[in-house]
């Protein structure tokens, strides 16, 4: 499949009907999702309502990781294969992973306040999602500031590879360190230990978060590859 | 000579002619004294917070380094030379850093000394947190120079490099600081060697990776 999209005009067909099918089904996922995490799934028997936190929480620090983790796939891609289709998918994720980052921070310190009585605590999970977000930053910041665009694909690429060390440092954080955050739950060897009724919501919930992912993704893809049309046009048209 | 044995002779004859190590450890000096003169010269609370300061004006004046690295290279076509030259530009760039860490890092790791006494840690530490500094500071270096390549065409990319580098600094401060602490030594000792010689071996790859992009 990526061999066939690899061709932008072939992209911008397949895309202008996978964005807005995308879309739809991430409004549809969120419509069953919200209102069955916020009212119809149980509160936790320690936590109480300040559970439902969670469903906005875990899906955005999922797919900030897997934002990432795809950036990081389409750079190696973009500098290996020097694909400009990669290149621009690197650059159209990262946005929408730095969000998901600080929805992650910002719902984490909300969440953290009521039950572990405190706003932010410096262990591994947190102050590791922090270097992702700072390295989200740092990514946009490298991306703006060159001038020209395939150089400034390339240097970012170089960057985004250098910044996955952080993922599995991320990931694992909960594990090597003994931290306040709790440890996995759900991808764990035994099978997920989150009981069926908020598992539904969850998942309704993570499904929605990368569907929203995907749509924001290929919309912001198709304004760079629509930019790059309408300058190149100029330029033309101040040749002649 | 081989091409590692000119690179680092031309690089320490450049930061020498440029004042040497004199000016980051006067940043050293300079930012560190301004801890106890802001959270006042109570003995105990030097203990605790000092060494950890130690560490971020060490980092901060390691990065000060970074910005003009290979600024200059790319200015004056130093460059565009090292890449027409047979001997690859990630052993050159190794070079670069190496001579960077001899002429900046260690003589800052042993001005950690007296910093570290100063700010009433206990004497029998310090040469471990020299030790630890030396160790940081090639880490600092390592991954230093991909900061310092990927800015190399910047102007006035001191923020940026900044942005991208201090995150990347969170390692060695952290194993750093338990050291200054003397919590878990010889874990600590291990990661910060880990540090070093991974940021070492990875940031020319990586650097020379981004040089090549930017020279014209």
């Amino acid at each position: 499949m990526f061999a066939f999209l690899a061709n932008p005009a072939r992209f911008m067909v397949f895309s202008a009907w996978a964005a807005p099918v995308l879309f739809v089904g991430a409004l549809v996922l969120f419509a069953t999702g919200i209102p069955w995490a916020l009212f119809y799934s149980p509160p936790d028997y320690q936590m109480g309502d300040t559970v439902r936190i969670m469903y906005v929480h875990v899906p955005a620090a999922w797919w900030s990781m897997g934002a990432y983790a795809f950036m990081a796939g389409a750079s190696f891609i973009g500098l290996v294969w020097r694909h400009v289709l990669a290149d621009v998918a690197a650059r159209a994720a990262a946005p929408v992973g730095a969000v998901f980052a600080g929805i992650c921070l910002v719902t984490g310190s909300l969440w953290g306040a009521p039950t572990w009585g405190t706003w932010w605590e410096w262990d591994g999970r947190m102050t590791s999602m922090l270097v992702l977000f700072i390295t989200y930053l740092g990514y946009l910041a490298l991306w703006n500031a060159i001038e020209d665009e395939e150089r400034a694909a390339r240097l970012a690429a170089i960057l985004c590879l250098v910044g996955a060390i952080n993922l599995p440092i991320v990931k694992f954080s909960v594990d090597w360190w003994s931290t306040l955050h709790q440890p996995a739950s759900l991808m764990r060897s035994g099978g997920s230990a989150i009981n069926d009724e908020m598992l539904g919501p969850l998942l309704t919930l993570g499904g929605a978060y990368l569907l929203l992912f995907g749509a924001l993704t290929l919309m912001n893809m198709r304004a760079a590859i629509f930019r790059r049309r309408v300058e190149s046009a100029e330029l033309r048209k101040a040749q002649s | 000579m081989s091409a590692f044995g000119v690179t680092f002779r031309r690089e320490l004859a450049l930061l020498w002619a440029g004042g040497g190590a004199l000016a980051p450890i006067g940043y050293f000096l300079g930012a560190t004294l301004l801890v106890p003169l802001a959270m006042g010269p109570e003995r105990t609370l030097l203990q605790a917070a000092g060494p950890p300061l130690v560490w971020i004006a060490a980092a901060l004046s390691v990065m000060g380094m970074l910005e003009r690295l290979f600024q200059a290279d790319l200015e004056d076509g130093s460059l565009d030379q090292m890449l027409l030259s047979a001997p690859p530009l990630e052993l050159i760039v190794f070079a670069k850093g190496a001579a960077l860490w001899v002429a900046i890092g260690l003589p800052l790791a042993l001005t950690g000394a007296p910093i570290a006494i100063a700010l009433q840690a206990p004497v029998e530490r310090v040469p471990s947190i020299v030790a630890s500094l030396a160790l940081g500071t090639a880490g600092f270096v390592g991954v230093g120079l991909i900061g310092a390549a990927l800015t190399a065409s910047v102007k006035r990319g001191g923020v940026l490099l900044a942005l991208i580098v201090l995150p990347l600094f969170a390692p060695p401060i952290i194993f750093g600081a338990s050291v200054a602490s003397g919590e878990d030594v010889a874990a600590a000792f291990a990661i910060l060697g880990g540090c070093a010689l991974g940021g070492l071996a990875l940031g020319p790859i990586a650097a020379a990776a981004a040089l090549r992009l930017q020279a014209e």
